[in-house]
């Protein structure tokens, strides 16, 4: 009997919290028919938005695959004083408000700053353009591909990597070839995930991107600002589609997890 | 190619691995390294590959120093006791690797990998992964991988720990015989006497990093430099006072001059070897004999019969 109690209070849960909210905004969404949410999605100002998410999103998570593979290696194969500080630092992000983040860097990169006003005197705007927004989304998402990855380093060892060097693979050759392709699923699961969290990401962006509609508004920041506007068939459908791109990554990242397990 | 080691220090941390180990492998042969784990032979063939760097003390591999030379340029071939097998590549790519590294022509190569394959007798698993493979199967594939390159020297750490007896007893005469064929110096690392004394040519015992003794199998399990070298390259007991092996006493029915009395106290039939527990003056000790000999007395718990140690095999040194 406490067994199915306990099925009953899980289902309950994940149902109000996350199924009947989802289904009410596909339902909305769809309410009166697919040609409304074609017409929202394709104003100059939903696409705009979508476009600026693709640009930040990409540059955000190429960005922290490169620092993240990197940052493995390091923290997994290597003894370094400050390792453990690195590895603590790393998972700050998860604890840090994004909007604190946001106040953070304009505080660095603010055109009344040192830093940004050098930047600025140079022709680099970061706060309230794309630069800004890119920044924020990596401080963010800095620790999914790392977390994903570092496990897998751990667990296949050394021994291949070794081998390797004595059949006189250097040191690049060694990662490209070895290491790289045994990493690879689990790469592409913290490119996912990452990909996915900077798509949703909202309040380091809000903060830092001054929310220019046409100019520095993302996909999530449309969907708020036409909610607030009371134009709610554009918000459900944008986010609507926020959510299918959700879903498309969660499958996707169950496949690569089955194909790293492999 | 020869391979001498010169006053060899390893500490990691405050243990120290090896202590100014000294031992030379001529060219050509087939060397153990043997000893008990934690004795430091993994680290001294780790050394000698340039996967690990010595503390103090120089590795001469074929007459030049190659102490401060990478392990990718040492031209070592490296087999490792779980295989190292490269997962993502077929077992033609896993042993094909070195000669890529190498850049050598496609056809050259791939006849290579072949006449490798043949040798190990993997000529049909080309196009199969390491995960289809039986653990000795991988480790022949590994041994291909590392022979693809002529290397001037073999390192084998523990090759055959991983494997279940049968097939170690098989890799370990295959090995013998490839070893016969290809003549490239060859150092292994077990911890298994039977396995050093088996395949060997010469053994180097080491233990609590230092080098106890270094010779042919025979020298070494006939005339030990220690007690320790005596005790690990086979079964010891005690007779008066001594170490001796079990099967260098004799048992006979009636007292002589140089025998002593002795308490039966179990008798277990291994086959053809007897195995006896005796109480001799209060102390433990046990005889092996052969079913014929067993036979000839009477072997009954509680019976006495009367001991003798019949060949001499003592260690050389300290008793």
């Amino acid at each position: 009997m406490a067994k199915h109690s306990l099925r009953w209070v899980a289902l309950a849960y994940v149902t109000l919290l996350l199924l009947l909210p989802l289904g009410l905004v596909t339902w909305r969404t769809f309410e009166h028919g697919l040609s409304p949410v074609i017409d929202a999605l394709t104003t100059s100002e939903a696409g705009h938005a979508f476009q600026v998410t693709a640009v930040v999103s990409v540059l955000a998570v190429v960005l922290n695959t490169v620092f993240g593979v990197t940052a493995s290696v390091l923290l997994v194969r290597h003894e370094f004083p400050g390792r453990r500080l690195l590895n603590a630092a790393i998972d700050l992000p998860i604890a840090v408000s994004p909007v604190v983040v946001g106040l953070a860097l304009i505080l660095v990169y603010g055109k009344f700053e040192p830093i940004g006003r050098w930047l600025d005197h140079r022709g680099i705007g970061i706060i309230y353009a794309v630069p800004g927004m890119v920044l924020a989304t990596v401080f963010v998402s800095l620790p999914l591909v790392v977390r994903a990855v570092a496990p897998v380093l751990e667990e296949i060892g050394t021994d291949q990597e070794q081998a390797a060097r004595t059949l006189g693979a250097s040191g690049f050759q060694t990662f490209r070839r070895i290491t790289l392709p045994a990493i690879r699923a689990a790469v592409g699961y913290g490119v996912v995930l990452s990909l996915a969290r900077c798509i949703g990401e909202f309040g380091a962006v809000a903060v830092v991107s001054g929310r220019i509609v046409g100019q520095t508004q993302t996909a999530t920041l449309f969907v708020q600002e036409r909610f607030e506007n009371f134009d709610q068939p554009a918000a459900y459908a944008a986010s609507f589609t926020l959510a299918m791109t959700a879903v498309v990554a969660l499958v996707l990242t169950r496949y690569l997890r089955l194909k790293g397990q492999r | 190619m020869s391979i001498i080691v010169r006053n060899v220090t390893k500490r990691f941390g405050d243990f120290v691995a090896l202590d100014d180990v000294s031992v030379d492998i001529p060219s050509g042969s087939l060397t153990a390294l043997l000893g008990p784990s934690g004795g430091g032979k993994s680290t001294l063939l780790r050394i000698i590959a340039g996967l690990e760097q010595p503390d103090s003390g120089t590795v001469v591999i074929d007459g030049s120093d190659a102490t401060g030379t990478p392990v990718q340029s040492r031209n070592v071939g490296f087999v490792f006791q779980h295989y190292a097998a490269f997962k993502h590549m077929t077992v033609f790519k896993n042993v094909a690797f070195g000669l890529e590294i190498r850049k050598w022509p496609k056809d050259k190569a791939r006849a290579r990998v072949m006449e490798l394959l043949e040798l190990v007798h993997l000529e049909q698993f080309a196009e199969r992964y390491p995960a289809q493979l039986s653990g000795g199967q991988r480790q022949r594939m590994a041994l291909a991988r590392a022979l693809a390159v002529e290397p001037g020297v073999l390192l084998l750490d523990e090759p055959f720990g991983a494997l279940d007896a049968q097939v170690r007893q098989e890799l370990r005469r295959w090995l013998r015989r490839l070893h016969d064929q290809v003549h490239v110096t060859t150092l292994f690392v077990t911890h298994d006497q039977e396995e050093a004394l088996e395949v060997a040519d010469s053994i180097a015992v080491i233990a609590g990093g230092t080098v106890q003794q270094v010779g042919p199998p025979d020298e070494l399990y006939d005339a030990p430099a220690n007690d320790f070298v005596m005790s690990f390259l086979g079964p010891v007991t005690r007779l008066g006072g001594e170490v001796v092996r079990p099967h260098d006493i004799d048992l006979v029915a009636t007292p002589g001059p140089d025998t002593v009395e002795a308490t039966v106290v179990r008798v277990v039939r291994l086959g053809f070897e007897i195995r006896v527990d005796l109480l001799i003056e209060g102390e433990e000790a046990w005889v092996q004999l052969t079913r014929s000999t067993a036979e000839r007395l009477t072997l009954t718990d509680g019976a006495t019969v009367y001991a003798r140690r019949a060949a001499v095999t003592v260690a050389t040194a300290g008793a």
